[in-house]
């Protein structure tokens, strides 16, 4: 494969945003919306404003074999990266790298922080240009439409057309749908896995409850706790670890703690973390606040809550799949996992349902496993097997690679 | 591919005179692929370029054959997790589902051909199956065992059992064939559904087509049946 790298994607965009609490973390950054600002679905404009990326492998000449990641609620653009704040390897190196599913030896990947984040893209915790100050609450509710349409000014902005893949689980996958949906010719196939269609009664209930949490903590002070030189890291941390017990799956929890304790031979009558699953969660909440910012948190959340892809296209899912008076060209590979009671299979059945009715070309898998919502993350041979061989199956017919047969000759 | 392509000219050929998947199979040397008896037979009624649906796909083989010999657009339906992890690992566009719960999304005419191989008789509806797939498809494909083949009617003539056989290899409390059916049985179905049968090709033991259409005698020669079928 002859490969190029193109000069948009030296790190000339970087922009230093000085003042701003993550100036100085790694990775590429890039001005968007500055001669127009773009249009959100709240009706507020914003731009321009900053989107934080990396990217691994190279471009081809063509600029065809460009696959996008898109992140999780509380996940980042260090795909790859020992990370800058916890020091924790890369969130999908399983996933991701050379050799991998989502071979860098083969695909350009790019993964960038959504806007409404903190590690970098504009959000909350990030200098508003007309005040110099943090933005806080003055930060217009954003949608996973304009996290996505962020994403296409920076696609754009890395002179590419069209996309090889887009993938992610979770929130990442509520993008891809978005991607698939609204952008059908500038995505050759897409991956939502963990993922659905909307954000289920059940999980809007679980969000309100991490949100309630931050809200509830003195220190959140109204939302305006960076000027007041405060965090609310109790609340943020409670909001984890109800988050963090919707993640996993009973089985799981059961097989990793059990009832066992503490560092302690019995129980104390008190409440001290008795059961190493209380200590875990607290570990869980104390180790996210230090990465994380609250108003992000809520802000992300509410993102999340309001995705509805059938609303937006009169109730029906399929016609969120229709393109040009048929379905559409977009490829799909939809997975999920039998553990997983956030994003249970049902949802990711519904997608499939969808895209039967307007006989769109995907592949669905239910990989089997205890450990609940986060497997997408975890070492799953299955999946990743399956992820590989649809991308190997895909890069065959957008002639990325040779056909099969040669390449084993 | 194209000595595939070319001999897929005969699909207009009378069900009499073709036996044109049939020597190749025995010579092996034309095809790079080796697949099914029953398999090769619907390759062999499909255009190629043509868009599939395999219900009922299994581990991929028709699909694979399809994409890769014969440049189909192919796509499958299995009720086995094993069989779609083994279809999508290579690259088949395959979803998992029930194709009795799941062809009734598909719109109308979104494939040339909707195949069904080997798996009507286990289907809780045969004729609901059957009604949908020339609905989604402008053909189908339809392939099953022929209960009236003379060994099946043999043993349960002589031994006054359940047939047990090579092909339907079941005790009867363990079978998923529920609704097994004769060649008869199955033309009489597609008249009453309103079905075209457009070809019928039926195979002996030996994989070889009996020859005669699907009328007279191969009701009880063939073991195997394929059909070419249309709506209305």
């Amino acid at each position: 494969m002859s490969a190029t790298k193109p000069s948009v994607v030296a790190p000339a965009d970087t922009q230093a945003d000085t003042g701003s609490p993550t100036g100085s973390l790694p990775g590429h950054r890039v001005r968007l919306g500055v001669t127009t600002p773009m249009r959100l679905d709240s009706g507020l404009e914003l731009g321009p404003f900053t989107v934080a990326y990396q990217t691994y492998g190279t471009l081809n000449a063509d600029r065809s074999n460009a696959v996008l990641i898109c992140h999780a609620l509380t996940g980042d653009h260090f795909v790859l990266d020992t990370h800058p704040i916890t020091g924790k390897p890369g969130w999908w190196e399983m996933m991701v790298g050379p050799g991998k599913p989502v071979d860098t030896d083969r695909y350009f990947v790019i993964c960038s922080n959504v806007i409404g984040g903190c590690m970098g893209s504009t959000g909350p915790a990030e200098t508003d240009p007309a005040t110099g100050e943090p933005y806080g609450l003055k930060f217009p509710v954003i949608t996973i439409a304009d996290m996505v349409r962020a994403q296409t000014l920076l696609i754009d902005h890395l002179g590419i057309d069209q996309l090889f893949c887009v993938l992610g689980g979770s929130m990442g996958g509520m993008q891809v749908l978005e991607w698939a949906s609204s952008y059908p010719e500038r995505v050759f196939a897409a991956i939502p896995v963990a993922t659905a269609a909307r954000h289920s009664a059940q999980n809007i209930a679980f969000h309100e409850v991490g949100r309630q949490a931050i809200m509830a903590d003195p220190d959140w002070c109204g939302g305006d706790y960076l000027r007041q030189g405060t965090r609310p890291h109790r609340g943020l941390a409670v909001a984890r670890m109800a988050a963090h017990i919707t993640y996993l799956s009973e089985p799981a929890l059961h097989r990793k703690f059990g009832r066992n304790l503490q560092n302690r031979a019995q129980i104390t009558y008190g409440f001290d973390a008795d059961f190493q699953v209380e200590s875990y969660l607290r570990h869980q909440g104390i180790t996210f606040v230090e990465r994380f910012d609250a108003n992000s948190y809520l802000y992300i959340t509410r993102a999340m809550d309001y995705f509805d892809l059938a609303a937006d296209h009169d109730g029906v899912l399929a016609n969120a799949f229709r393109h040009k008076g048929g379905g559409t060209p977009v490829r799909f590979c939809v997975a999920s996992f039998t553990s997983d009671w956030l994003f249970p299979t049902p949802e990711s059945r519904a997608v499939v349902h969808a895209l039967n009715a307007v006989a769109a070309n995907v592949s669905f898998v239910e990989i089997e496993t205890d450990k609940g919502h986060d497997a997408f993350l975890l070492d799953e041979p299955e999946f990743h097997q399956v992820i590989r061989g649809f991308l190997e199956g895909c890069a065959e017919h957008r002639g990325l690679t040779a056909r099969r047969r040669a390449r084993s000759a | 591919m194209n000595g595939c392509a070319q001999r897929m000219t005969d699909a207009d050929m009378s069900p009499l005179d073709d036996t044109s998947g049939i020597g190749t199979v025995r010579n092996g040397a034309t095809r790079p692929r080796d697949i099914r008896i029953d398999l090769r037979l619907i390759a062999d009624m499909v255009d190629p370029g043509s868009r599939v649906l395999d219900v009922g796909c299994g581990d991929g083989a028709l699909l694979d054959f399809l994409t890769h010999e014969k440049g189909v657009d192919g796509r499958g339906i299995e009720l086995s997790m094993d069989g779609v992890h083994r279809c999508v690992k290579q690259g088949l566009s395959v979803i998992q589902g029930d194709a009795e719960a799941d062809l009734k999304d598909y719109p109308a005419d979104a494939f040339d051909y909707v195949v069904l191989s080997q798996t009507l008789q286990a289907m809780r509806e045969p004729r609901r199956v059957l009604e949908h797939m020339v609905r989604i498809g402008r053909h189908a494909i339809v392939s099953f065992p022929n209960f009236g083949y003379w060994r099946i009617r043999l043993q349960l003539l002589v031994h006054g059992r359940m047939p047990v056989t090579e092909q339907l290899g079941y005790q009867w409390w363990e079978t998923p064939n529920i609704h097994l059916c004769t060649i008869a049985d199955f033309v009489e179905l597609c008249r009453v559904a309103g079905v075209t049968i457009e070809r019928g090709v039926i195979v002996n033991r030996a994989g070889r087509v009996t020859g005669a259409g699907y009328g007279g005698l191969t009701n009880l020669m063939g073991e195997q049946a394929v059909f070419l079928l249309r709506r209305g």
